[in-house]
């Protein structure tokens, strides 16, 4: 297989995977066959493009003209490859997950359920081996509309409320500014080529920079920069294997992923720096990272108070963004890869708990670690991995984030980070140290908790795991985003 | 040999084919005539635009009188690009009307129905096509009347005072423009258009051919539905039987806004237009007030057919817009647009008239929970909506590429934001149908609905896919647009 075809296969292949789940509602066994077997296709035929970008290729897909010079085409470099191999990879573990938990909590509307999520995964591919920010911003629309049935998911009013933020704001930040962005650029540079160095340089008024990239950062809603982070939160009515692998994974990583392509192939590392456009929009990330944590601590709703940690760790990956330096990027990267595998363990986690006893309090939870403790260790790991504590893979990114801000010299990022740091321990921690130390208030109902359903507990092993094997052999992870900056 | 007819074929069908549904006196079959002479008239005016593509104009003396004695019929690419819009339009709603109309209006009036639609098909092709100011009010009268029978025919009794409604500000618009050829006939001596253009150059200074220019503007604006002269339309979409609405929405006011067109920038060159009268500063305001007032107004409709009369208000602003700004780039934004709203808007009210046949009602509450009865649909009522919020792969990103180009290449900030919120508006009152159809339960869960026959939503599903197809393969219409936009603007190159 062609990496040429493998690249094009990558999207269409959920496509048909979805046909096939579709076809087979009233067959649940085939029907989850189907998607387990996609899922692993995906992983597969991801794989086979990834030694032709280590040598440094660039595989390239062209499908048809949209207006005239303006593409629908796909090229595979590293950065997106990173993303389409964790999307991927982390898709097999949480469609085992959903299985699990799906039928364990007799959710109804199953085939709906899989078959958007199928759809969501093709759009991801898409977002990520997007050739130009055209073909970018049409799978990040299909990623928005597909998701919105999984957010709605449950029909009641408040699952209601919750999709209709979740698809105004996303739609309306896209529409409203990324577009208006992209036109703006498509204008300016007769091009909307990722090309690496950029495509503003000489055709842009540097004056007018700080507007563009604020346009294209909040345009880019799927990366949670406050004040339209609201969708994020509101997304948490949805089952909790969307929260763990769209809303902590595919969805807001293709956000933060965008955000690291326009800064990349767009403006160029080298043009923001030289121009000094990204003072605004780094404190604003700051400011993201700092408030999200502060709002995550007052919480007692776990999946509320993961929501608030991912927006805050995106803010990270955008704060990297915005440092516009090599290390700084490269950290970013890093960040996308650690912090799936982190948040995923822990809103499987969340799920696991919610499955076996029915709670979604923290301060219901005192005392479950001891009669789930498969589920509560992995808790852990994901804890101190987003925290940046060895040996986890979380360390790297934040490594090299503040290295990277050092690098640019700003002393004042550093100290974020720092802080940040410590609020993550201050709100992540007590989690599991309730689960395990805590004491309930009704100990003969906690003795009868169980662990949740065997699928449940396989996945989120494997992505705690994930994170150990991240701190261990980060060097994968490293080259392929040094190879981002190979060219320049 | 028949080839060299084809403009006055494509009018003189129709024509005959109004009398003879009459005559033919039974349903079915003033249904099929009528279909296949729309039919018909569809490939002519393919093959019409395929003959102005590969060799330019084409200039046709009706009865072999030439101009300016007898009438002249001349198709360019911007007319044969809008002659391709009306007959295709009326053919697809056409296929969707028989079942539909028989649900909708009693069985006797049905012929009658038929008879209008091909003399309302007569009237917007021969305004289209015709070289020949005199002319072209001529076919309005015709398209006007039939319109106001076409309406009246609903059973529903509002539909009478929509259609008096629509007859009183239709005639007055009819006069206006009267009123302006006459002037203009005054000064110059002639009513071909082709003529009109060379000679008013000469007397452009003259307050009458001022006061012309005036009084056509206002009377075609009327008809076009141009804010703030819309109040017919809403009443008369909403109250009209589904598929005749669906005919409107996809051909008269596209129509009137050719008609708009060819006024401003043939017969009164633009320079005149824009530089002299200053048109695009009264435009350009009105149709951005509209297109914000009318989206609003949407949002809060009850009666879904009415939201989507307000919807075209707001979508003729956007082709207004595109006019007012004056360069090849706006004027290919306006162009597109119309041919991409018509597809779009045709497509929704046939969705409607879907639903309408088996709810029997186009009100907002009766359509709750119907999304998982007709998943068919309801599913087209998605992508036709989403075509028209401006979602990318759909006809209405690209009309919304194009305009937004063409305000930033004026310069023009403001303008490209205001045209992008008011798309969100249009996802509010889009997204409320579709949250009622498919999370609201349904009102009554004993009654049973079924999804809409074959017969229905085979055409309705051909315009969805137009809407797809033509918003990934854009060479057909935003080449032709262009084409037609250079023309108008006088830019051979």
């Amino acid at each position: 297989m062609s990496p040429e075809f493998a690249t094009a296969l990558a999207v269409f292949l959920p496509l048909f995977g979805a046909v096939g789940i579709a076809l087979l509602d009233r067959h649940p066994n085939p029907r989850e066959t189907v998607t387990l077997v996609t899922a692993t296709a995906l992983f597969l035929v991801v794989c086979s493009v990834a030694p032709a970008v280590y040598r440094g290729d660039e595989p390239a897909v062209h499908f048809l003209e949209l207006v005239p010079h303006l593409s629908l085409a796909l090229r595979v470099e590293p950065l997106g490859l990173l993303f389409a191999l964790i999307a991927s990879g982390l898709w097999i573990v949480t469609s085992v997950y959903s299985i699990g938990y799906m039928r364990g909590n007799n959710e109804s509307h199953q085939t709906r359920f899989y078959v958007c999520f199928a759809v969501a995964l093709s759009a991801t591919m898409g977002v990520a081996f997007a050739a130009n920010m055209l073909t970018l911003f049409i799978f990040y629309e299909v990623l928005t509309l597909s998701t919105y049935p999984l957010v709605a998911h449950k029909g009641t009013d408040e699952a209601k409320r919750g999709g209709r933020v979740y698809l105004g704001l996303l739609l309306s930040t896209s529409i409203g500014f990324l577009l208006l962005a992209m036109i703006w650029t498509w204008f300016s540079a007769g091009t909307l080529d990722f090309v690496n160095g950029g495509i503003l340089r000489d055709t842009l008024d540097p004056s007018l920079l700080p507007l563009m990239l604020a346009l294209y950062l909040f345009g880019i809603g799927k990366a949670a920069l406050m004040p339209f982070h609201r969708w994020l939160p509101a997304a948490m009515v949805a089952p909790t294997p969307v929260s763990a692998l769209l809303h902590a994974v595919a969805v807001v990583k293709a956000g933060v992923f965008s955000v690291a392509k326009v800064t990349i192939y767009i403006f160029g590392i080298d043009f923001l720096r030289d121009a000094e456009a990204t003072t605004f929009m780094m404190w604003i990330a700051a400011f993201t990272l700092i408030a999200a944590s502060l709002v995550a601590m007052t919480k007692d709703n776990l999946k509320a108070r993961l929501a608030y940690s991912t927006v805050s760790q995106l803010a990270y990956i955008t704060l990297g963004a915005m440092l516009v330096n090599t290390t700084a990027l490269i950290g970013a990267g890093m960040h996308i890869a650690t912090h799936a595998f982190g948040k995923i363990t822990l809103f499987f986690c969340a799920g696991a708990i919610y499955l076996a006893t029915h709670k979604t309090e923290i301060s219901d939870m005192n005392g479950l670690g001891r009669a789930m403790p498969f589920t509560y260790g992995a808790m852990l790991i994901g804890a101190l991995s987003i925290i940046g504590l060895p040996p986890l893979g979380g360390v790297w990114s934040k490594w090299y984030l503040a290295i990277g801000s050092l690098e640019a010299g700003q002393w004042a990022m550093l100290s974020v980070l720092f802080i940040s740091s410590l609020l993550n321990i201050a709100y992540l921690l007590p989690i599991p140290i309730r689960g395990f130390f805590g004491q309930s208030s009704d100990r003969g109902e906690t003795n009868a908790v169980r662990e949740a359903p065997l699928p449940a507990v396989i996945a989120l092993t494997f992505s705690a795991l994930g994170c150990l094997v991240l701190f261990f052999f980060p060097g994968p992870l490293y080259r392929l985003m040094a190879l981002v900056f190979a060219g320049q | 040999m028949i080839s060299a007819q084809l403009p006055a074929l494509q009018v003189v069908l129709p024509l005959l084919a109004g009398p003879v549904c009459l005559l033919l006196h039974h349903p079915r079959l003033s249904w099929a005539l009528a279909t296949a002479v729309s039919w018909l008239a569809f490939f002519i005016s393919l093959a019409l635009l395929d003959q102005v593509l590969s060799s330019g104009t084409i200039v046709y003396a009706l009865g072999g009188w030439a101009a300016p004695w007898g009438i002249e019929y001349r198709v360019d690419e911007i007319n044969a690009f809008v002659l391709l819009i009306v007959s295709g339009i009326s053919a697809i709603t056409l296929a969707f009307a028989r079942n539909s109309i028989e649900y909708e209006i009693r069985a006797e009036r049905i012929h009658i129905l038929y008879t209008g639609w091909m003399l309302c098909l007569t009237g917007l092709l021969g305004i289209t096509i015709t070289g020949d100011v005199f002319n072209v009010f001529v076919f309005l009268e015709i398209a006007s009347l039939s319109s106001y029978l076409l309406i009246s025919l609903s059973r529903d009794p509002r539909s009478l005072t929509a259609a008096f409604r629509y007859l009183v500000l239709g005639t007055i618009g009819a006069t206006f423009i009267l009123i302006g050829i006459a002037l203009l006939y005054v000064m110059t001596g002639t009513l071909n258009m082709f003529d009109l253009s060379q000679r008013i150059a000469g007397v452009s200074d003259s307050r009458t051919v001022k006061t012309a220019f005036i009084f056509l503007s206002v009377g075609i604006a009327l008809k076009a539905a141009v804010f703030p002269l819309h109040l017919w339309l809403p009443n008369a979409y909403a109250y009209a039987p589904s598929a005749v609405s669906a005919l409107f929405a996809g051909t008269a006011t596209k129509v009137a806004v050719y008609l708009l067109f060819r006024f401003f920038f043939t017969v009164f060159d633009p320079q005149f237009s824009f530089d002299v009268m200053q048109l695009d500063r009264l435009l350009l305001p009105l149709a951005l007030v509209g297109v914000f007032v009318a989206s609003v107004t949407a949002i809060f409709q009850t009666d879904v057919k009415r939201m989507l009369g307000y919807s075209s208000v707001a979508q003729i602003g956007y082709m207004v817009i595109g006019m007012s700004l004056v360069s090849v780039l706006g004027v290919t934004a306006g162009i597109l647009h119309l041919f991409n709203h018509a597809l779009m808007k045709a497509a929704l009210f046939v969705v409607l008239g879907c639903v309408v046949f088996r709810i029997g009602s186009a009100r907002l509450e009766d359509m709750a929970g119907i999304g998982r009865a007709m998943p068919w649909t309801a599913g087209a009522f998605v992508i036709g909506g989403l075509s028209l919020v401006g979602v990318p792969l759909t006809v209405g990103f690209i009309s919304k590429w194009y305009l937004i180009l063409a305000a930033l290449e004026h310069g023009w900030w403001w303008l490209a934001a205001l045209v992008l919120i008011s798309s969100l508006l249009a996802l509010v009152y889009i997204w409320r149908v579709i949250e009622v159809i498919y999370f609201q339960p349904p009102s009554d869960p004993s009654r049973e609905i079924a999804e809409a026959p074959a017969t229905l939503l085979i055409p309705t599903w051909l315009l969805i896919v137009a809407n797809v197809y033509f918003g990934i393969d854009t060479s057909l219409t935003v080449g032709v647009a262009e084409r037609a936009a250079r023309l108008l603007m006088g830019d051979a190159s």
